[in-house]
């Protein structure tokens, strides 16, 4: 496993799986597979895979520590590029396909309700990790500035479920929502735990 | 996006000078517009509009078909939804909370034999058969445009009557002000009951003068066929100019009663649906503005969306009903 986490093809072979939902998108909405109403299909499963793509990042360094796979880091950035990457296409689906790309209407939406506002306060927040996720970036800030800024993941996480729970909300459908809270939840918590062990070195 | 130009079973032709106006500002609708109307024959088709009033069956469930309505604002003569949408996207959470669960899961709904009961405040109580019922009054189609709270809307060919010529025959006694509705909750059939999502069964709630409207229809069919069961079968409610959830669906109570009831959203969220939840683009829901609406399987993808008229349109016909309410409060 760990070889193969390796092998010089595992890197693009995930790029090209991270793709997928985003060909699968494409190709429903040109062959009507989306059902009846394709924008909000559109909307929402950019909204569920940003989300995704958000916990797959916060499990690598967790993964890495606890199986000791230290492989798995070189994935991290690319996990956490394409949180961005889904958040992107999420709000310009919005912003499209919802608000007809008005941008007096999608500046009024957002300040008028607090479920776009969390939502757009995120990619908002993502938007310095993504602009510092390359390595010219990490050693002009420094490895500990460079962490303590990409500690901001740990904010966009718990307003992102908000985000969702909001949009679920009216209609008291939580179930889903639950299940992405746990998951954070749980990753956010280990690493507490990991930080409060005296032991272990501390690794974001 | 990427419809076909010709639909198979609805060659309505679309008489452009009663569209609305933000839809056919859209150069892109217009255009396809042109070309549905040189599909199905232009002129033509246009003259035989009365014939064709009758959506085309989709030849899935047994006929039922419905006379032409003398109600004002029965027939609006905009573009039908495909069955293939109107059956495929709904909102019944009894078979689950996404649009596409109950197409598949509302097959286990038993819908015969079925028994509506009325009771309360009325006269003559009692227990109706489905077959009764339908033979209760003559069937009519009505093509009403069907606007959901979530910001997108339909136009359904129902078939049925008006609710008053049933209220009629049971006589609601003069301290009767409003008509309850109370839907089906059978566990072993309806799998979406499991979850907590609202408190069950489905009830939902008109005021008498509302109730009685000639719009208000109880609803056995659309497309001239019986209703599928995700669409509410085997007897429904649609009010258009609210909501589509205040019109409920497999209802097997009406209870006629003297207090405003509560109702299953209300009960849910009532800051986000009122009583009266009826269309107003000018009344936001909190999450999302309520001045616009996409029509399924019209407005492309990239196309705005169309404006949302008061009262969903049926102004003329509804307004009085409220006349000096103030509808900010009365949501």
């Amino acid at each position: 496993m760990r070889s193969l986490l390796l092998h010089p093809l595992a890197k693009p072979l995930v790029f090209v799986l991270c793709l997928l939902p985003l060909a699968w998108l494409v190709f429903g909405a040109i062959n009507d597979q989306l059902g009846a109403n394709p924008a909000e299909a559109l909307i929402r499963s950019l909204g569920d895979w940003t989300l995704r793509f958000l916990c797959l990042t916060l499990a690598v360094t967790p993964l890495r520590v606890r199986t000791r796979t230290p492989q798995l880091a070189r994935y991290r950035r690319m996990l956490g590029l394409f949180t961005f990457f889904y958040a992107c296409l999420h709000l310009l689906a919005y912003g499209w396909l919802d608000m007809g790309l008005d941008m007096a209407d999608i500046g009024r939406d957002i300040l008028k309700r607090p479920f776009i506002l969390v939502g757009f306060a995120c990619w908002l927040l993502l938007l310095p990790l993504a602009a510092t996720s390359f390595n010219r970036a990490v050693r002009w800030l420094g490895g500990r500035q460079w962490q303590a800024l990409h500690r901001l993941a740990y904010v966009i996480a718990p307003l992102a479920l908000l985000h969702f729970f909001w949009m679920k909300s009216g209609k008291n459908d939580f179930a889903e929502v639950a299940v992405y809270a746990l998951v954070i939840a749980a990753l956010l918590l280990e690493r507490l735990v990991r930080y409060f062990k005296p032991k272990s070195r501390a690794s974001a | 996006m990427f419809k076909h130009i010709h639909q198979p079973g609805h060659d309505h032709p679309v008489p452009s000078e009663i569209t609305p106006r933000a839809a056919y500002e859209s150069r892109r609708d217009w255009l396809r517009r042109v070309a549905a109307g040189a599909a199905a024959g232009g002129l033509a088709a246009w003259a035989a509009r009365d014939a064709l009033a009758q959506a085309a069956r989709p030849g899935k469930l047994a006929a039922l078909p419905g006379g032409k309505s003398a109600v004002a604002g029965a027939v609006t003569m905009e573009k039908v939804t495909d069955y293939k949408d109107a059956a495929s996207y709904n909102n019944f959470y009894e078979f689950g909370t996404d649009k596409a669960d109950p197409a598949r899961t509302a097959h286990t709904l038993k819908t015969s034999p079925w028994t509506v009961e009325v009771e309360g405040l009325v006269k003559k109580p009692g227990k109706f058969g489905i077959e009764e019922l339908l033979k209760l009054s003559a069937q009519e189609e009505r093509i009403y445009r069907l606007r959901c709270v979530e910001g997108w809307s339909m136009v359904v060919p129902w078939v049925g009557y008006s609710l008053a010529e049933l209220i009629k025959r049971v006589e609601p006694q003069g301290s009767a002000k409003y008509v309850e509705f109370v839907t089906l909750a059978d566990k072993a059939t309806m799998p979406g009951l499991r979850s907590g999502v609202l408190d069950w069964p489905y009830t939902e709630a008109l005021r008498l003068d509302e109730a009685m409207h000639p719009l208000t229809l109880l609803a056995f069919g659309m497309y001239g066929e019986v209703l599928p069961n995700q669409n509410g079968a085997p007897v429904r409610l649609v009010v258009p100019w609210k909501y589509g959830f205040k019109s409920a669906k497999s209802i097997v109570k009406i209870r006629f009663v003297e207090k405003e009831p509560r109702t299953a959203w209300n009960k849910a969220a009532a800051n986000e649906y009122g009583f009266y939840s009826n269309v107003n683009p000018d009344v936001d829901h909190p999450r999302w503005s309520q001045a616009t609406e996409r029509r399924i399987g019209e407005d492309g993808l990239f196309a705005k969306k169309r404006k949302t008229l008061m009262f969903n349109g049926y102004e003329a016909q509804v307004g009085q009903l409220y006349a000096g309410m103030d509808l900010r409060k009365n949501f």
